[in-house]
């Protein structure tokens, strides 16, 4: 199973673990991101570059299914403006062995933080407005995997 | 043409979504284009000021600013990204 959505709406989390689960594989592992509303952020503005979203995050899943022995992958990522305590992001995976499944769903997870096409601006209390800048420490963990 | 794509503050700062330009010279690379934009003045000027702080991407992959252009339809440019 291979599920990519680059969407503005919410998103089921029961819905998506179940649909993992029903694989058989046995282990299923997760990651979510939440927007935070720390510093007087009112809003998160994800802009993306349509074009080019699908097809990058389609690669790197297909990189994740060589690499590791996954039954099935789920990335879904958000765009437009979220408020404090949405969900921004999530990234499932399915497998037979729990270390293939906590593995590539950090790889994943870290090669989207540095790779997709994604800004994110800050929307803060007074209408003062920042882009959130790349952090190196991001791109190292995606260096490190070889990705 | 060559059509180029901004993004994120690189798109405000020039003021576009896109734009199209006539092809660069045959061996131009993508640091060339940017330059030839920077030289623009304006909010070309201050997006394109320090290309250290751009990426790029040729027909939506990924490039270095050394790469040609060579026969790509679309130049994206915009700042390292910061999605998940």
């Amino acid at each position: 199973m291979k599920r990519i959505a680059i969407q503005p709406q919410d998103f089921d989390l029961a819905a998506e673990f179940a649909a993992l689960e029903a694989l058989g594989g046995g282990g299923v592992a997760s990651f979510t991101g939440v927007v935070r509303g720390e510093g007087g952020l009112v809003a998160l503005e994800l802009e993306h570059y349509p074009a080019m979203t699908q097809g990058q995050v389609e690669r790197i899943v297909e990189d994740a299914m060589a690499r590791w022995p996954l039954l099935g992958v789920s990335v879904i990522h958000r765009f437009g403006r979220l408020e404090p305590g949405a969900r921004i992001v999530f990234v499932g995976t399915a497998s037979r062995h729990r270390a293939a499944a906590l593995e590539s769903c950090a790889f994943l997870i870290d090669w989207l933080k540095s790779h997709a096409p994604f800004w994110k601006k800050e929307h803060f209390e007074g209408g003062a407005t920042s882009w959130v800048a790349a952090r190196v420490e991001d791109d190292a963990k995606a260096l490190g995997w070889g990705a | 043409m060559l059509t180029i794509v901004y993004f994120a503050w690189v798109r405000e700062a020039v003021g576009l979504d896109e734009e199209r330009i006539d092809r660069p010279a045959p061996g131009s690379t993508v640091a060339d284009v940017v330059a030839l934009l920077a030289a623009r003045g304006g909010g070309h000027a201050e997006a394109f000021a320090d290309p250290a702080k751009l990426r790029a991407a040729l027909d939506q992959r990924f490039v270095g600013m050394d790469v040609p252009v060579g026969d790509a339809r679309e130049l994206a440019l915009f700042p390292p990204v910061t999605g998940g």
